[in-house]
């Protein structure tokens, strides 16, 4: 028996494809966006918090940080709405579970961001009298914003690669288009070798497009 | 609770098997990545790039795409591998390229100067590596590394996804019995964190032990 290479099937259901990828950048950025509401929330509580939402910061940061996201997904999507009694569906269970995941490791980033806030700016604000929430809006945020741009398009390009877990709970994205074509058409290799480069070549541009925008917010001295 | 108690026999199999998986995966990839990492520094250049560029592309890929591919790819190629051994080959792949940019990165952050001193002193290339490189560079790379084991332990609930029943695995075979999710996703979760709590505690004092080390 002989394997014969056939791309037709991959260019025939392309757009499986293709709105796999773009569904999958969507939950991407819609998980980072949720997900920085949270690492910043908490990152705030934990910086300039009453001391017991330290510890629940701590609990929050390194029960996630340690769970594999498969595990994750399975007990958001099958696990809560068994003891929640609501419902959501498949899309709205990942992007939960990805915006939690998500929010986990941006609250390290963030608070690695507000610590590298010099001393000496937080001083000039209180010098010129802001009060405190003045002097975290326009000292304290937009310092850390610079600092931790460069984590944040890390973080933003390794939850892109993530929500190839999606497809587990039959998500549409790229992976579950790959998987289709090579459980239904019987195009293994061809779907594989279409479906990697795909995730790889995006990566890369976000990232490279990310980079582009830091040096625009960078600051020149 | 008296499930997740119950229940506890039938995961112990398989988190036997995420153990297994995970430690051939840790050695191989150990021992590959710190081949492909020193060779990255100071092989040849083709061979430089060849290593970077197989770094570069296998990050750039999900891993669980790479442990499809492998397991679904290669059998059409007439190569048969099975599912625990084409699980182990697609996240050692995906370490190896990990665990080569860590070395990279222990080696480059040691300071030129050490070796010149060691040239100075008339080492050769070898004993200037494994008397003034690597030893220093250990300290580097140990807490990064011991991270990355985390990762893929991490990673290794992925195996489930191509039936080597392993914890994830296990956890998804009782739900199937009895019905209910909730004790036991927080029984996996419970295991998980304990093996990847205690690894990340390591590495937190492995950092604040080499922490003196400067340039």
């Amino acid at each position: 028996m002989r394997y014969h290479i056939n791309y037709n099937f991959v260019w025939l259901y392309f757009d499986k494809f293709y709105w796999g990828l773009l569904l999958g950048i969507e939950l991407a950025a819609v998980s980072i966006l949720v997900g920085s509401v949270i690492g910043l929330v908490l990152a705030l509580l934990y910086v300039d918090g009453p001391r017991w939402t330290r510890k629940f910061v701590t609990a929050y940061v390194e029960f996630i940080r340690n769970q594999p996201l498969l595990l994750l997904v399975y007990l958001v999507f099958y696990g809560l709405p068994t003891i929640g009694g609501f419902k959501y569906n498949n899309v709205t269970s990942f992007i939960i579970t990805l915006s939690v995941y998500s929010g986990a490791y941006l609250v390290e980033i963030f608070r690695a961001g507000l610590d590298a806030v010099p001393k000496g700016l937080q001083d000039a604000g209180k010098a010129i009298g802001l009060t405190p929430f003045q002097r975290l809006l326009h000292v304290r945020l937009p310092t850390m914003f610079r600092v931790v741009l460069p984590a944040l398009s890390n973080q933003f390009v390794s939850l892109f690669k993530d929500t190839s877990i999606a497809a587990v709970i039959a998500v549409p994205e790229l992976t579950y288009a790959a998987k289709w074509l090579s459980t239904n058409k019987f195009r293994i290799i061809e779907a594989y070798s279409v479906a990697a480069p795909m995730y790889l070549i995006t990566g890369y541009v976000i990232f490279a497009a990310l980079r582009l925008l830091e040096r625009k917010f960078s600051v020149r001295r | 609770m008296e499930l997740a108690i119950e229940s506890l026999p039938y995961l112990w199999q398989g988190l036997l098997i995420t153990l297994a998986v995970s430690c051939v995966t840790v050695v191989l990839s150990l021992v590959l990545g710190v081949l492909l990492g020193t060779l990255v520094c100071y092989g040849p250049l083709p061979l430089r790039w060849i290593i970077i560029a197989y770094s570069d592309i296998i990050r750039g890929i999900p891993v669980i795409v790479l442990i499809f591919s492998v397991y679904y790819g290669l059998p059409p190629l007439g190569i048969n591998l099975g599912n625990f051994t084409s699980a182990v080959v697609a996240l050692t792949a995906f370490a190896t390229a990990q665990v080569t940019e860590i070395v990279r990165g222990a080696l480059q952050s040691i300071h030129f100067g050490q070796t010149e001193a060691g040239k100075a002193i008339g080492l050769g290339f070898w004993p200037r590596m494994i008397y003034v490189i690597f030893p220093q560079a250990v300290r580097r790379f140990l807490p990064t590394w011991i991270n990355n084991v985390t990762d893929t332990v991490k990673g290794s609930a992925l195996v489930s996804l191509v039936g080597v029943i392993d914890l994830m695995m296990s956890i998804q075979q009782v739900i199937g019995r009895v019905y209910e999710p909730m004790p036991l996703y927080i029984v996996g979760a419970m295991i998980y964190f304990a093996i990847n709590f205690s690894l990340s505690q390591l590495s937190r004092q492995l950092e604040t032990r080499f922490s003196y080390i400067r340039e």
